[in-house]
């Protein structure tokens, strides 16, 4: 297997903190410190002909928060830089491709990541929450991510528009498996060859959803997942391995992926992750800290967001209702000092490091 | 027919003329209105911020016809959650949704009374957002804005444009008028010479510069809200024209040159969209990044998309 050059882009630290954007008076530790301790790898599908249509935003996008980003094309391109595969172009050499990209992030950067995520040139990642769900397993774990599809599989596959991720032993399986012999190219058809391949090598297909059991890889934009209502005919009804949910509970508040995604909806989706935000705004969705960050080591529990809102609150005040003494007199539909309980809140956090 | 038409313009330029008039100057400094600094923030203690809290509460004035209905229906189900107090003002009554029937085809004159309605039900509210259900509006960021301004001093904030002398709030990108300045209006409202009710059919100006020159004639003038950068925080093009623009206008840095973190208000989107931004605003984003805000804000009961 002869791959042409070994052209990559590292994102190096001084270059990571230009391209990691911090918002005014934003404390950004944790987000730190996961970027130290889930270290990912992310390689791009793409193709001589989409590099300045398609991956040039996902270059400018998404992409600068991974630990490492690389894209892959059937050839070498230095200027981009993207890495040669020595493939052809078209649909039927996608799983050719990924096998590629695949053996080539694990011998050239091996051992610079824990987790390892494939996309399309029109995937969408937020990275950090892909961060935020891994966080909770180790990359020794045969495991994968995604969004989990039922058919063909007896675990299901993962779609592969909507991007997956791989644990390094994942990884570290799935080129055994070709070297041995158990994989080998059956189907064009990338996202169920993977699925199959891994299942053969023992990797689990792992649950992907918040601690709500919302998606949070989604195989289409987000307009499409939070208004539309699918044809019941529509093939994904049968594909699903979880049950659809239509409208807004259809997406986890921590989504990590969407797909399909045009140049303007990327940096729309960019800006309404990163940037644009109400002031002030108490999430309704608090997720849990995974233990694997020193705050909770230190508290000795996971806690929450909310937990360390009121914690700061009690800092500076003895009674938590300091900041809106009079709140409840206020009788108004729709105001925003309703005293919200954790059951109208919708909360039901359960306690994703021991499940 | 040219007399009578010389005759009109004359009077027009001279009515143009005589509202030149500024009142108090100490008013009129701030053209650009920005929010506090975290800084500064930080600066003001616990009792003060909670004053501030209270103060800041919004009512929205919707302003809605049954040809809106889509348009009305999503407001009514997104953003309009997060005002303190939000009324739907209609031209006329439609079974599908509640509001307050204002029957009245004119839509200067639906302003009018429900801009009356609103201050004489304010309560305990100071401010005032009035829209059409075609603009989508980030409440919290409104509140950030206009948190250390005094709502019994009158002001007139929103994106602003000149037209001749006059400088005026969009109609589009949204209005907001402190408590002072609908009392200042209102007031005004009862000079039919200055600020008719009906103006005269063939010089019928819009809303938006009608509007402006009624406050002006009060003493209040038209402040553009921005942010700490100077971008505009009030913007009748939807997101996605607006990130079209800057692809073309500033390819190497799209987001950064396009909109702002704090942005308040958003137009031209359709209802599918705007249910997209309701969960970009409110509940998508990327964990482990705190804010430390000075205010905090809770969810609106009984409201599943935010």
């Amino acid at each position: 297997m002869k791959l042409t050059g070994v052209h990559s882009v590292l994102w190096d630290g001084e270059r990571l903190a230009e391209g990691r954007y911090r918002m005014q008076g934003e404390d950004g530790h944790i987000a730190d410190e996961l970027f130290k301790k889930v270290r990912i790898l992310c390689w791009v599908m793409t193709g001589p002909s989409n590099l300045q249509s398609k991956a040039r935003h996902v270059k400018a996008t998404w992409s600068r928060h991974c630990n490492i980003v690389l894209f892959m094309s059937s050839e070498e391109d230095r200027s981009f830089p993207t890495v040669g595969l020595g493939t052809g172009e078209g649909r039927d050499q996608l799983y050719w491709k990924t096998i590629r990209a695949f053996h080539y992030a694990l011998k050239n950067h091996g051992d610079e990541a824990d987790w390892f995520l494939k996309t399309d040139d029109d995937t969408f990642i937020v990275v950090d929450n892909l961060r935020w769900i891994l966080s909770n397993y180790t990359a020794e774990q045969p495991i994968y991510f995604g969004k989990r599809f039922k058919p063909y599989a007896k675990q299901g596959y993962m779609s592969g528009g909507a991007g997956y991720v791989l644990s390094k032993e994942a990884l570290r399986r799935f080129v055994e498996g070709f070297s041995t012999k158990v994989c080998t190219h059956t189907t064009s058809v990338e996202d169920l060859a993977m699925g199959q391949c891994l299942e053969k090598m023992g990797v689990v297909a792992g649950d992907s959803r918040d601690t709500l059991h919302r998606e949070t890889f989604h195989p289409f934009i987000p307009e499409h997942h939070l208004t539309g209502k699918f044809s019941k005919t529509f093939w994904y009804w049968n594909y699903c391995y979880y049950p659809i949910v239509e409208g807004p509970q259809c997406c986890s508040d921590l989504a990590v992926s969407f797909h399909y995604v045009d140049p303007v909806l990327m940096y729309t989706l960019e800006y309404y992750t990163y940037r644009l935000r109400p002031y002030g705004y108490q999430h309704r969705y608090q997720p849990p800290v995974p233990a694997v960050l020193s705050l909770a080591s230190h508290t000795g529990k996971p806690t929450t967001e909310a937990q360390r809102l009121d914690d700061r609150v009690k800092e500076k005040s003895v009674s938590t209702n300091t900041m809106n003494p009079r709140a409840e007199k206020v009788k108004t539909t729709g105001t925003t000092y309703h005293k919200v309980t954790n059951a109208a809140q919708g909360r039901n956090i359960t306690d994703r490091i021991t499940a | 027919m040219i007399l009578g038409g010389i005759f009109c313009l004359v009077i027009s330029l001279f009515e143009t003329f005589n509202s030149g008039t500024h009142s108090e100057g100490h008013e009129h400094l701030h053209h650009h209105l920005k929010p506090l600094s975290k800084d500064e923030l930080q600066k003001l203690s616990l009792s003060q911020m909670s004053d501030l809290a209270l103060q800041v509460q919004v009512y929205c004035l919707i302003m809605v016809t049954p040809r809106l209905l889509l348009h009305w229906a999503t407001a009514n189900d997104t953003w309009s959650k997060h005002c303190d107090k939000s009324v739907f003002y209609t031209s006329e009554s439609s079974k599908a949704l509640e509001a307050f029937d204002l029957q009245e085809q004119d839509e200067w004159v639906r302003i009018r009374k429900a801009i009356k309605h609103a201050y004489e039900n304010a309560g305990d509210l100071r401010w005032f957002f009035l829209a059409r259900p075609t603009t989508f509006a980030i409440i919290e960021n409104l509140k950030y804005l206009v948190l250390d301004k005094d709502p019994s001093q009158p002001f007139y904030i929103g994106h602003t444009e000149k037209s001749g002398e006059l400088d005026y709030v969009e109609y589009d990108s949204g209005i907001v008028l402190s408590y002072e300045a609908m009392r200042r209006l209102i007031e005004m409202f009862k000079d039919e010479d200055k600020c008719p009710e009906r103006g005269h059919a063939l010089w019928k100006m819009p809303e938006e510069k009608q509007l402006a020159t009624c406050l002006k004639y009060s003493g209040v003038f038209a402040e553009n809200g921005e942010d700490a950068q100077g971008k505009s925080l009030f913007n009748k093009k939807s997101v996605s024209t607006l990130i079209s623009d800057s692809m073309g206008q500033n390819p190497a840095d799209v987001v950064e040159a396009c909109c702002s973190d704090m942005a308040i208000t958003f137009g031209g989107m359709n209802p599918s969209q705007i249910q997209v931004l309701m969960y970009g605003v409110y509940r998508l984003r990327p964990y482990g990044h705190d804010f430390q805000d000075s205010l905090t804000f809770l969810p609106p009961k009984d409201s599943d998309n935010d």
